[in-house]
């Protein structure tokens, strides 16, 4: 309550019906009070004093300082490894869920006849359980069963053994992602039913082209939409978990070319139940996803155009 | 139809070509269309396969090449998935996390958002602030120390960490209810006050009622969350008894030579009931996420 300067204040002008409001909203809003305080809070501040020490669930944690942060960055060649794994995977994965969440949301757009079978069917793959999505693309990109090679194979092309390779591990992953990306499709979908009609129309009596119109009108009102869904995707793609421990195994396939830093902290955490190094590599994670937010949403006035600048400008 | 159509995309001249603008238009739609049915295609034919594969006799799983269609449909598929590996008990087991999840975010979720949308108290407006702020945060950095909180609490290998969080209320459901909340007229409420109603009584007769597109939200997130949940369930759960659907099938896949009939047959029947909601719930779940996606 520090944050409220004039709370004792206030509470003695408060008159007996406000106060009684004030029991009457902290007794509704009580159960996340509680569920803060208790599953999120405590266990934040636990995580930070765990990475400071060497625990393994049984007996008591030593206090080893900084040694945890220590290893991790001059000497753990697995970190190194998931840290590439997982950048590499947001570099192309993030401006693929973005071109191809609008492609797919400006199909979904058309004003055509049956246009609404089409929504669902583009919606639906995105409702399938992350396990059952990775387990059929799993068994359609095996290198002698797989579907997919032999649809590669009738256009001439040799099919890789896809999750079996170290190199074909990440473009295997983004692709079985990316056919869930009807879900945010959905999202500039109604990004695109926002935008006034009279604009395109406008443009169209100004002589502009398809190009045009996307470049100069969809692009720009869309951009508070992209940058959300760029937010959210940024903050989930780090934490990337189940189609990595299904698709490249638990251990991250060969050569680890799909340790994923959330598969790291769960072999560290949870099989090697190593707690202290684990909260380390989770609190390393937890500050480079705020930093990169931040810096995102800073970057956001350059690109995002708001209705209300339109004002300002005037 | 000319009407529509004229309705829809205005006519073009296409300079260079001798078709009318009519022809054109037509030609335009046929492209459309025909992009349409291909995106289609690649997006349907993992769902297809899941279908087939679900199917197939074992000889003819692993035919090279791959059979398109089935050649014999076998049904008894989905009754061996329920011999070889205990998925009936996943299924009921996974139903009862999803029940319990359910009730638990309705009861914390609705008091919450009602606290946040109608009652004024000071520091309101800084616990919102704080709870937003928790949505920021990745939900990983909780997870070790939780794991340890629930293993003192001797709660390892039990259903309770898996619901009980529930009875406190997502953050992000408490947001999107109380947005929904805050769109009711305060008026009702003052009216409900005149005629002698306590808080309680607003919040059971008139804010909860009207709040039902919100709710059915809450249910079908809720559903969808726990029914594809595979990290909490893998880390807290030992027993393959007490397995949920998801954690049951991976656990299927590395177990012996993998059954690939069987296990689609399994992935099928896991998919059918979000799949399902969704199709129930398909209206209120597009009008709920645009008003996610402005709120953003």
């Amino acid at each position: 309550m520090a944050r409220q300067p004039g709370f004792i204040q206030t509470w003695r002008e408060m008159s007996p019906a406000r106060r009684r409001e004030m029991f009457a909203g902290y007794a509704f809003i009580s159960p996340w009070l509680i569920g803060f305080i208790v599953f999120f809070a405590g266990p934040i501040i636990a995580s930070f004093l765990l990475s400071f020490t060497r625990w393994n669930i049984v007996g008591d944690p030593v206090w080893v300082g900084l040694d945890n942060y220590n290893t991790i960055f001059t000497n753990d060649p697995r970190f190194i490894k998931s840290v590439q794994v997982t950048l590499t995977y947001s570099l192309f994965y993030l401006p693929l869920e973005v071109i191809c969440g609008i492609g797919l949301a400006l199909l979904m757009n058309r004003k055509l006849r049956g246009i609404g079978v089409f929504r669902t069917l583009f919606y639906m793959p995105s409702v399938v359980p992350q396990v059952a999505a990775a387990l059929v693309w799993v068994w359609m990109l095996n290198a002698r069963y797989g579907v997919v090679n032999t649809l590669l194979g009738s256009a001439g092309i040799d099919g890789p053994n896809w999750l079996g390779s170290p190199g074909y591990i990440l473009p295997s992953l983004i692709m079985i992602a990316l056919w869930g990306v009807g879900g945010s499709a959905v999202i500039y979908l109604a990004g695109l039913q926002n935008i006034p009609e009279v604009m395109y129309e406008a443009a169209q009596i100004d002589g502009a082209n398809a190009f045009q119109k996307l470049r100069r009108i969809t692009l720009p009102l869309l951009s508070p939409t992209i940058f959300f869904q760029f937010v959210l995707g940024l903050i989930g793609v780090f934490q990337t978990f189940t189609p990595a421990y299904i698709a490249a195994g638990a251990t991250g396939g060969p050569l680890q070319s799909g340790l994923f830093y959330m598969l790291y902290i769960y072999n560290r955490g949870f099989v090697s139940m190593r707690m202290g190094y684990a909260s380390a590599l989770a609190w390393i994670l937890t500050v480079f996803i705020l930093i990169v937010t931040v810096i995102v949403l800073r970057s956001s006035r350059y690109w995002v155009y708001y209705e209300t600048d339109r004002d300002r400008n005037k | 139809m000319a009407e529509t159509s004229a309705h829809t995309t205005s006519p073009r001249r296409w300079p260079g070509t001798r078709l009318t603008s009519r022809q054109a238009e037509w030609i335009e739609k046929g492209l459309w269309y025909a992009t349409l049915l291909a995106v289609a295609a690649v997006l349907i034919l993992p769902l297809y396969w899941m279908l087939a594969t679900a199917l197939k006799t074992p000889q003819s799983t692993f035919a090279i090449p791959p059979e398109w269609v089935p050649s014999t449909l076998e049904w008894q598929n989905f009754v061996r998935v329920f011999e070889e590996v205990p998925f009936g008990r996943f299924l009921l087991n996974t139903l009862l996390l999803v029940v319990l999840n359910i009730v638990g975010e309705l009861f914390a979720v609705t008091l919450v958002a009602y606290g946040f949308a109608r009652l004024r108290f000071p520091g309101r407006s800084f616990l919102f602030l704080l709870m937003l702020s928790t949505l920021m945060i990745p939900y990983h950095v909780t997870l070790v120390p939780r794991f340890i909180l629930f293993s003192e609490l001797g709660w390892i290998n039990t259903y309770l960490p898996l619901f009980v969080p529930a009875f406190t209320g997502s953050s992000f459901l408490i947001f999107l209810v109380r947005q929904y909340m805050m769109s009711i007229p305060f008026e009702l409420d003052e009216a409900a006050y005149i005629d002698g109603a306590s808080r309680f009584g607003v919040f059971w007769r008139i804010i909860l009622p009207l709040s039902r597109p919100a709710l059915v939200l809450v249910v079908v997130f809720t559903f969808v969350g726990v029914w594809n949940d595979f990290l909490q369930p893998l880390i807290y759960l030992n027993s393959p008894e007490m397995f949920t659907v998801s954690l049951g099938l991976s656990f299927f896949q590395g177990t012996r030579e993998t059954n690939w009939n069987l296990l689609m047959a399994g992935s099928l029947m896991a998919t059918l009931p979000p799949l399902l909601l969704f199709f129930f719930a398909q209206r209120q779940l597009i009008g709920g996420i645009s008003i996610e996606g402005l709120k953003g």
